[in-house]
């Protein structure tokens, strides 16, 4: 047992006591019944469903597929023995790769100083891949900056990922084009725009602006981290969130750390319990297990689409790299905890499972593995070609309507550039002076 | 054309009624404003006009409906927010500064966030604590936002819905002391007709003084004027209306005629919009400056209780001292223009 607190250990997991999914009046909502965790083995290593502790577990470590009566009508698409069952888990294997293998390399381009900063996501595979899985297009998501995995399962492109950790943009990507929010850096400032933008749903729907189709509305998840937890945004977006029963999934990866600050410094019980209080049902559920994550989100935008209002998610992993590359984790905890969750290794758990019965082979191992070779080569290819946008793009999209301080402000920028004796002859100094709103033509800069 | 006679507090309504029927995306929020129709009765019976689905009572807190109104607007909506008193506005400081004004140009022009956030503004009304303050500062200091602060009914209802149709946050100022002062009111003119939300306006012409100010100074501002040319003294007043930006060219023409500014506000004073002005037009006008600039504002202290709150919130008599100062009259604090450090041992 690692000393420090952040560990969810067999300790920490042993404190979560009561039903797994804990709603407003503290009982099982119905959606679990009988699967209440008597009887069975508690604790992380525990080889059952469920941990004795209230979190949901299908895949055990050894990648043991444990049934869940309740939950298991959430994976039929893949536990149906089919051809495109054994597709979708091998995808769902594939995404985790990938984002692991973009992850490793954006850590080595920033040490090569072609990033500027990177927050890795190792160890959070499961978790994100696994959420990001369950949602539709028409589904919107509010994250936070280490999603990585989420957003590439949107369909932001991995050069475009790693823009904003060049430090030439704050944006990667145009949100409505992947129905993706612009990562937030304020600590948990997105969980209130998710309940905004689901109130907005609700008012299309009210409108009959958008029509629900057999599967129910749009919904929106918003991810957070433990760290988030205290913050008073997410708390007043689990009241806003529970008073208007929008369509919404608070979805909080719990990765034991906020830089330093192990998770029992924002909470002495598990987190999950913050949300009946709310009168949110809340669900805690083994974040390093892809095929749980699946199913609990995937019941809870059920809930959400089906006018069954928010949910909490409460997904238990851990950030196994540093908070970001500018962190020196070893100041704060111990190697020992690192080596009790690398055990639990999400990608090394659903191969386990894909393996016991030939699903996964080495041929597709090696065709897996040359992909994400593929992509971080092209991502490479491609961060390091990123340019510096014009200086004078600065002044672009202040405002959305022309403002003249701006507008003045561009034009004395402009002049004193072009006071410089090669700054005539420097491009890049673009052509957009004296207007407010610019002419940015390079790609994804170009105005709606 | 059709006008009525209504306080400000109800052209504000009648301006909210027109930009709701106007657009169906345009929803209002807020605490008390259902069915009480607001503290000061601004939304009084939208709620029974457009359901409760549209003007919303809300939880209370005020970066929770800051950030949901963000989250509608990333929507499609056009979210109108009453905070219901300028004090409770800073708990809702890092959705405005960091989120909302910062959203267009960090998408680089991809989100537009057209919310619209009404602020009853300044004392004067012997008030509790926290009800009355001026923090405008604040707001015309970040960027992707603009800011309004009107002063007649007229103007509450267009700027109003000028900010509602605007693609921009806007921070909109309602100068509480004029709530209940009446105007006559169109609150259906076509916004095409009406000037621009970034202008200034000169609401009395004058050769000798040029008085800037803005919401509920305006009228302080027009007193001054009268009791001026009593003395024989010509007083341009200019009301601002927009905060930010600035008219510039506005204040410039006047000063240009009148070689003396006179800023009047309630806000504190240091980096206050006054000091704004009156750096612009030191800069814009030097040569035909008379005298320095003179800013009669509130002091750089915490707003004091109701009993005392004569002494921060500048009246006729300190605008009119501000005025003697721009000329160089002895004023009754015994100071002229310029010689700031005697009003400071004042």
């Amino acid at each position: 047992m690692p000393s420090t607190m952040g560990s969810t250990s067999r300790d920490d997991l042993s404190r979560a006591g009561g039903a797994r999914t804990e709603t407003a009046s503290g009982t099982t909502d119905g959606t679990h019944a009988g699967s209440t965790d008597e009887g069975r083995n508690g604790g992380p290593n525990s080889t059952a469903a469920g941990t004795g502790d209230g979190t949901v577990r299908l895949l055990d470590e050894k990648g043991v597929r444990h049934p869940d009566p309740a939950l298991d009508r959430w994976l039929t698409d893949v536990d149906d023995g089919t051809d495109a069952a054994r597709a979708t888990l091998l995808g769902l294997y594939e995404d985790m790769v990938v984002a692991r293998r973009i992850d490793a390399e954006a850590t080595a381009l920033q040490r090569q100083g072609e990033l500027a900063l990177w927050p890795p996501l190792q160890g959070q595979e499961a978790a994100q891949v696994g959420s990001a899985t369950a949602l539709r297009d028409d589904d919107f998501v509010f994250s936070s900056y280490r999603e990585h995995a989420v957003a590439r399962k949107r369909g932001v492109s991995p050069v475009d990922l790693l823009r904003v950790w060049r430090g030439v943009t704050a944006s990667g990507w145009d949100p409505y084009a992947v129905n993706m929010a612009t990562p937030q850096v304020i600590i948990g400032a997105q969980a209130l725009h998710g309940v905004g933008y689901a109130l907005g749903i609700q008012a299309d729907v009210e409108r009959g602006v958008v029509v629900p189709g057999a599967d129910g509305t749009p919904a929106v998840v918003a991810y957070v981290g433990d760290g988030a937890m205290s913050q008073g945004d997410v708390n007043e977006a689990f009241v806003f969130a529970a008073t208007w029963q929008v369509p919404y999934v608070l979805f909080c990866q719990n990765n034991q750390w906020a830089i330093s600050e192990p998770v029992a410094l924002q909470s002495p019980v598990p987190l999950v319990r913050r949300a009946s209080g709310f009168g949110v049902p809340g669900v805690r559920v083994d974040g390093n297990d892809v095929l749980a994550v699946l199913a609990v989100t995937r019941e809870a935008l059920h809930r959400a689409r089906t006018g069954g209002g928010p949910t909490f998610v409460e997904a238990v992993t851990y950030r196994m790299g540093p908070h970001t590359t500018a962190d020196d984790p070893t100041r704060y905890r111990d190697a020992a905890e690192l080596d009790a969750w690398a055990e639990r290794d999400p990608i090394a758990r659903l191969a386990a499972y894909l393996r016991t019965d030939g699903r996964l082979t080495d041929d597709d191992e090696a065709r897996v593995r040359s992909r994400a070779d593929a992509v971080a080569a092209e991502l490479r290819a491609g961060v390091v070609l990123i340019e510096d946008p014009p200086p004078l793009s600065v002044f672009d999209h202040v405002y959305a309507e022309p403002h003249r301080t701006v507008a003045a402000e561009r034009a004395e920028h402009a002049a004193y550039l072009a006071g410089f004796a090669d700054a005539t002859a420097e491009p890049n100094t673009g052509t957009t002076t004296g207007t407010t709103t610019g002419t940015t033509t390079s790609g994804e800069g170009a105005d709606r | 054309m059709t006008t009525q006679t209504l306080t400000l507090a109800k052209a504000l309504g009648a301006g909210l009624r027109r930009a709701m029927t106007d657009d169906p995306t345009v929803m209002v929020l807020g605490e008390d404003i259902g069915r009480l129709g607001g503290v000061y009765r601004v939304t009084d019976g939208l709620q029974a006009e457009f359901g409760p689905r549209r003007v919303v009572d809300t939880p209370l807190a005020e970066s929770g409906i800051l950030g949901t109104a963000i989250g509608l607007a990333y929507r499609g909506y056009r979210p109108v927010v009453e905070i219901q008193f300028d004090g409770f506005v800073y708990v809702a400081f890092d959705q405005i500064v960091s989120q909302l004004a910062k959203m267009h140009a960090r998408t680089r022009g991809a989100v537009k966030l057209p919310v619209t956030i009404r602020i009853p503004v300044a004392g004067g009304i012997g008030a509790a604590e926290h009800h009355s303050e001026s923090p405008e500062a604040y707001f015309v200091h970040t960027a992707g936002l603009r800011v309004v602060s009107v002063a007649t009914p007229q103007d509450a209802a267009t700027v109003l819905r000028q900010a509602i149709a605007c693609d921009d946050p806007v921070i909109f100022f309602e100068p509480k002391r004029r709530y209940h002062v009446k105007g006559e009111v169109d609150p259906d003119l076509p916004l095409d007709d009406a000037p621009p939300m970034g202008t200034a306006r000169v609401v009395a012409p004058g050769e000798d003084v040029t008085l800037v100010t803005f919401g509920s100074h305006v009228a302080t501002a027009l007193d001054a004027a009268v009791a001026a040319s009593d003395e024989g003294v010509s007083v341009e007043v200019i009301d601002l209306r927009s905060l930010s930006p600035v008219d510039h060219d506005t204040i410039a023409a006047s000063v240009r005629r009148t070689g003396r500014l006179v800023v009047v506000h309630e806000g504190p004073r240091q980096a206050g919009v006054g000091a704004e002005i009156a750096t612009s037009v030191t800069e814009r006008c030097f040569e035909y400056l008379e005298a320095p600039p003179v800013r009669v504002t509130g002091y750089d202290i915490p707003y004091p209780p109701a009993k005392l709150e004569g002494n921060q919130v500048p009246d006729l008599d300190r605008v009119l001292d501000g005025v003697d100062r721009v000329l160089g009259r002895v004023s009754a604090s015994g100071a002229t223009a310029g010689t700031a450090g005697a009003e400071v041992g004042a």
